[in-house]
């Protein structure tokens, strides 16, 4: 059983309560132990980088250190705080002198879905699908930082991502092509420029559905919130009606292995996703 | 003076030639290397929300022109998600670049061209102050406070707690003298 620890990070304690209950039912399917970072804190997200350079990386050092007490690798589900982890690192790397940090640079960052997609895991996931999602057709959707910049995410085809697609198919789904999969949903705007978020997730919605995509899937809480919970008030600021269920990879990683839980985590979604499922013969 | 008088949008425009300096030497990225190619404009998902352009936002840079960047609301409406950076065929990495900019804006006391998105900021910074982490609901009610805006989102709210995705307290946890500490050091900048 490989070990891990494990940095959930703000959201996942609150608006993406499923994606920590599906990452940690899928680990514990694939025999992945994962230990929570004691008395982690915020990676300090976008407010710390858009206010302070100093304070940004400093709010991510302390956690890695932690981390690297634990020893071993991190395993980060939260793509924003994914982000600001690998800039720390980055920053470490390059200009150690400048910090006070107890921290060495010595921890393995890993993004959950980078992990989930490597080849040693994906066999694994191979084997362990009993429900195969044969006819959902999902329209996979990266997002912003989980592909750029390139030099922190290491993703060599981020304008076409394709990691997220094939783990899809060997899920047993179908995975369409369309040319928004990176394009952003406006993330952290939604707060104060929802207008903007309104506009962006219109866009994708929109692109989602011409590529006759049955839902969305992803693996950023910005993301999935944005796009899962203001379906009906995009519908009426642009006169249409939209039903897309907008899921986390690790939900329908989760429903092809047949983890117990998968009920509880569709029925946090506000864009509920059962209908679809039903429809499809993969949920009773 | 030191200070010369250009003409931008029919008005007259105070130049600072150390501005370019300035953000050169935070972000640590070559700003002469920019020749106007715009593709950095053309791929922004949100240029359209913009007042300046983000290659606007360059060369007014390399020019001094110091108060109109930083009083657009460009650097607040860039929402981080790098399309620019990558695709910069001159490697200026125009997302930090941003970052940089909304740091200087804030330390200069100009006023800031939106008003809610840096009291967001700062009321999210507060919340990690304050308790090491951010619970969601906490952040959200200081920030209605702030703004004076509390029906926004109240009916998506109301459903969001009902789906079990809003959590009434926040949780438990030590961390709060390093986080402190961390926080006293904030400001010395970078």
């Amino acid at each position: 059983m490989k070990e891990f620890s494990y940095y959930p990070g703000c959201s996942l304690d609150g608006t993406a309560r499923e994606y920590d209950e599906s990452i940690r039912g899928v680990c514990e399917i694939l025999e992945v132990q994962l230990r929570e970072l004691d008395d982690w804190t915020c990676c300090g997200a976008s407010s710390a980088h858009c206010t302070d350079g100093h304070l940004a990386i400093e709010l991510a050092l302390r956690n890695l250190a932690l981390a690297e007490k634990g020893g071993g690798e991190l395993l980060v589900p939260c793509v924003a705080c994914y982000s600001r982890f690998k800039v720390a690192e980055k920053e470490i790397r390059e200009h150690a002198e400048e910090w006070e940090t107890a921290y060495q640079g010595k921890v393995r960052i890993r993004y959950a879905l980078d992990f989930f997609c490597e080849d040693s895991l994906i066999d694994l996931v191979r084997e362990k699908v009993v429900t195969p999602l044969s006819g959902l057709k999902v329209a996979c959707y990266y997002g912003c930082l989980s592909v750029r910049p390139p030099d922190i995410t290491r993703v060599k085809d981020y304008e076409d991502p394709e990691h997220m697609d094939r783990l899809m198919g060997i899920l047993g789904a179908e995975p369409l092509p369309w040319s928004y999969k990176t394009d952003c949903c406006g993330a952290s705007l939604v707060m104060t420029r929802t207008d903007i978020v309104r506009k962006l997730s219109h866009g994708l919605l929109d692109m989602a559905r011409e590529a006759e995509a049955d839902c969305l899937v992803t693996g950023c809480t910005m993301c999935q919130s944005n796009l899962d919970t203001r379906q009906e008030e995009i519908g009426k600021e642009f006169g249409k009606k939209y039903d897309l269920p907008v899921f986390y990879f690790t939900e329908l990683m989760g429903l092809a292995m047949g983890h117990r839980d998968v009920k509880r985590w569709f029925a946090r979604h506000l864009t509920d996703p059962m209908r679809l499922l039903s429809a499809k013969g993969l949920m009773k | 003076m030191g200070v010369k008088g250009i003409k931008i949008e029919g008005h007259a425009a105070a130049t600072d030639p150390s501005f370019l300096d300035l953000v050169a030497q935070e972000g640590g990225e070559n700003l002469l290397a920019c020749y106007q190619c715009q593709k950095c404009s053309a791929g922004c998902p949100v240029a359209y929300a913009m007042d300046i352009l983000p290659n606007q936002v360059i060369r007014m840079v390399q020019f001094g022109l110091r108060e109109r960047v930083l009083t657009s609301n460009t650097i607040w409406i860039c929402a981080s998600c790098y399309t620019c950076s990558v695709r910069c065929p001159n490697d200026i990495d125009i997302a930090k670049t941003m970052d940089v900019l909304r740091h200087i804006a804030l330390k200069s006391g100009v006023k800031l061209a939106e008003r809610d998105i840096p009291i967001f900021h700062s009321v999210f910074l507060d919340s990690i102050k304050s308790k090491g982490r951010i619970h969601e609901l906490g952040l959200i009610w200081q920030y209605k406070a702030k703004t004076r805006d509390f029906m926004k989102d109240a009916a998506l709210g109301w459903k969001m707690f009902r789906k079990g995705k809003i959590k009434l307290l926040p949780s438990k946890f030590g961390g709060g003298k390093e986080i402190r500490g961390i926080f006293s050091r904030y400001g010395k900048g970078k």
